[in-house]
């Protein structure tokens, strides 16, 4: 463990650069996306020399702490805004930083007609600086921080075309489902307070061994809960799909690569929580395996490419719970499957756009048909990455999703088979929906509006498709071989390599297996979809129809908690309007009757009064004389 | 002579004063009804001072008179007043207190 004094630029850079360009306006409309670049790329230039540097160290001292200012000092509670680069997070600052570099780059062309660039970069800026914090932390309390931060930057970004009321709301219900999850780690925190004392990774980790099981469970399913949220699971799902409002450079850094990985991030980083829980695990496993197939079969009914691609995103971060579940062993496949979903997703997404750069923002893929002859790069990009995430050898997704699916059959007994079945089922689902937005998109016939004139996009967006492209079918390769991604992060998550004794299916098998019902996937999407009609068929199957309407979750989060909170408002609201304020004024009621019945007597008649007068004195004389007798 | 007679008298002369204050409209009756009253009252006064052999009635007696002539003094100086301005004498019309 040594101290750095960089770590704490990493999150300054692009935090000062997003408060300056918000703050100046349209003064630095001119070179505010160039700025932001390149504060996005000395971020880059920082990690990788902090990436080396670790390199230069011997595994346990690897990690690099920097402690900022003391936060919060409290009698003896004392918690520092410290940051931590060790092998976990380095992985993720290199990701942000660099796929963010290279969607800064995309977005400068993709934005160029956009009035509002230099806010858009601005939250860019915000949502690196937000993501890097979240990351370095060493606190669960400062991951807090970060995880509020790039909560409001998806906010701010899902809803950057505000003036369309469907993109404000899908903004709000992005930031709605993400507070049920924010209140699961609010929860899980305050119960490592009281439990423990300290909140810093290392302090939990230090008194977790000797804690009780049903605190460990009570926190791992509150960390689970807060995963959730962030990581479009069930069943905070519902949310991601409507996340695609914004522009598509968001979709691909925020809702495909970086922040909705946070999830498996905290799970990861909370390794010693889940490994002493198991019940916490069975749960993460659960949530993993039903959200894989959720997303997967989701996908496969979704005509809007950019929601194809959002259900395909909560697939395979199903995958990655799903293997963050099952143990020391499925972390660093987790990570390893992180990155490289990072990779192709991203590309896939930056393609995505750049079709729909071209197709004047259509997103129905029944409008598009044979735009590989026109936009070459994009398809062959988009093709890698299409590659990649089936699991077809040697790209990228090959030794990161079949690791998991291998890892999942030897968690043993029924629940090996059962997680198996459901991952191999999922590679299956995969390959048939993104098959069919490889169809729909890029091969068969024009199926275009009359004033669509598709063209291939201009250098600076297919550059980062390019290099993206690169990491799709380089990156599974060299984070796997020799292990090395395991190895690196083995002093974080403790794998220790005992799982290889007890196989449940040699590797081959395993991989022959999902090659085969990858191949049966794309073969079926190829058959189905040889002709496309434009306009959705309606009589469809009512599996389709239920996947069309992403399996009624949002009915479901409507008649469940919706309207019943609706009504319990306006329940309340009656109450308060009948019984408090009905309470409030009877009391008004009986003065005013009172009152008026009292002034019949002040009728302004001399006479009446004398005459009352006379009945007091007589009523006054007789009291005294009953008295006195 | 009993003593008790001037009771008697007193009472009744202040019933027919409290009466005619109240069934009388007419501001100057309603007013020499007032005095009678306090002359019932001055009456009794003078009678108590008798039984009691002190004079104590009596100086009293003697304050219900200075204070009865100032009421006069004011009294019928309203009542002139609300004659002129209203041409009655009528209590019932002066009531606009009420609203």
């Amino acid at each position: 463990m040594v101290t750095s004094s960089n770590l704490v630029f990493l999150i300054a850079l692009p935090l000062f650069s997003a408060g300056l360009l918000l703050l100046l306006g349209r003064i630095a409309d001119k070179w505010g996306h160039i700025f932001a670049t390149l504060i996005s790329a000395s971020v880059f230039v920082i990690g990788l020399i902090e990436f080396f540097a670790m390199q230069g160290r011997d595994g346990e001292a690897r990690a690099a702490t920097q402690k900022i200012f003391e936060w919060i000092s409290v009698g003896s509670f004392h918690v520092d805004a410290s940051l931590l680069l060790d092998q976990l997070s380095i992985c993720f600052v290199l990701l942000i930083s660099g796929v963010g570099t290279l969607i800064h780059i995309y977005s400068i062309a993709y934005m160029s007609h956009d009035h509002d660039r230099r806010r858009f970069f601005a939250y860019l800026n915000l949502f690196i600086a937000a993501m890097l914090l979240l990351v370095l932390g060493d606190s669960y309390l400062n991951l807090y921080v970060g995880w509020e931060g790039v909560g409001l930057a998806s906010y701010l970004l899902i809803g950057f075309w505000n003036q369309k009321p469907a993109y404000a709301t899908a903004a709000k219900k992005a930031f709605v489902a993400n507070r049920v999850g924010d209140v699961g780690l609010s929860l899980a925190i305050m119960i490592a307070f009281t439990q423990f004392g300290t909140v810093t990774f290392a302090g939990v980790k230090e008194s977790a061994s000797g804690a009780s099981a049903g605190a460990l469970t009570a926190i791992g399913a509150m960390l689970l809960l807060a995963a959730a949220g962030k990581s479009a699971q069930f069943p905070l799902q519902s949310w991601l799909g409507d996340a695609m409002a914004g522009p598509t450079p968001v979709s691909a850094l925020i809702h495909a690569a970086t922040m909705v990985t946070a999830g498996v991030y905290l799970i990861t980083r909370s390794n010693f929580i889940f490994d002493a829980s198991p019940t916490a695990q069975l749960m993460v496993v659960c949530v993993g395996a039903i959200t894989l197939l959720f997303g997967a079969l989701i996908g496969t009914a979704k005509d809007d490419i950019k929601k194809a691609l959002a259900a395909s995103t909560m697939s395979q971060i199903g995958y990655m719970i799903l293997a963050t579940g099952l143990g020391p062993v499925g972390y660093a496949f987790a990570i390893m499957h992180l990155l490289t979903h990072g990779f192709f997703k991203a590309g896939m997404f930056l393609g995505a756009g750049s079709v729909m750069h071209g197709m004047n923002d259509e997103v129905n893929m029944r409008r598009y048909g044979a735009i590989g002859k026109v936009m070459p790069i994009t398809a062959a990009t988009f093709g890698l990455g299409y590659l990649a995430i089936l699991g077809v050898p040697p790209f990228a997704g090959f030794y990161s999703k079949d690791k998991i699916i291998e890892t999942a059959f030897n968690a043993g007994g029924t629940e090996g088979i059962l997680l198996g079945g459901a991952t191999l089922l999922g590679a299956a689902i995969t390959a048939f929906y993104m098959t069919r937005v490889i169809v729909l998109t890029f091969t068969g016939t024009k199926r275009w509006d009359e004033n669509a004139h598709p063209h291939e996009s201009p250098f600076l967006m297919w550059a980062p498709m390019a290099v993206l492209a690169v990491g799709s079918v380089a990156s599974g390769f060299l984070l796997s071989s020799g292990s090395a991604l395991v190895n690196w992060l083995q002093p974080v998550v403790n794998e220790h390599h005992e799982h290889h004794a007890e196989e449940f299916l040699p590797p081959m098998v395993v991989s022959a297996m999902a090659l085969a019902v990858v191949a049966l996937g794309v073969a079926f999407a190829v058959l189905k979809y040889r002709t496309v009609p434009i306009v959705a068929p309606e009589n469809v199957s009512a599996f389709t129809k239920a996947a069309r309407k992403d399996l009624y979750q949002d009915s479901f989060n409507e008649a469940v908690f919706m309207r019943p909170g609706q009504k319990l408002t306006s329940g309340l609201v009656r109450t308060d309007n009948k019984v408090i304020d009905g309470l409030v004024r009877m009391v008004g009621w009986v003065i005013q009757t009172c009152a008026s019945s009292l002034r019949i007597i002040q009728n302004g008649y001399v006479r009446s009064y004398a005459l009352i007068m006379v009945f007091g004195v007589l009523a006054l004389v007789t009291a005294v004389w009953m008295v006195t007798l | 002579m009993d003593i008790s007679n001037y009771i008697y008298l007193s009472a009744l002369l202040f019933t027919i004063g409290a009466i005619g204050v109240v069934v009388r409209r007419n501001a100057i009756v309603v007013f020499m009804c007032v005095e009678l009253m306090l002359n019932a009252a001055n009456l009794a006064f003078v009678t108590f001072s008798r039984v009691h052999g002190n004079l104590d009635g009596q100086v009293a007696s003697f304050f219900t008179m200075v204070v009865a002539a100032c009421e006069v003094v004011v009294g019928l100086a309203i009542i002139v007043t609300i004659y002129r301005s209203r041409r009655s004498a009528s209590v019932d019309d002066a009531s606009l207190l009420k609203r």
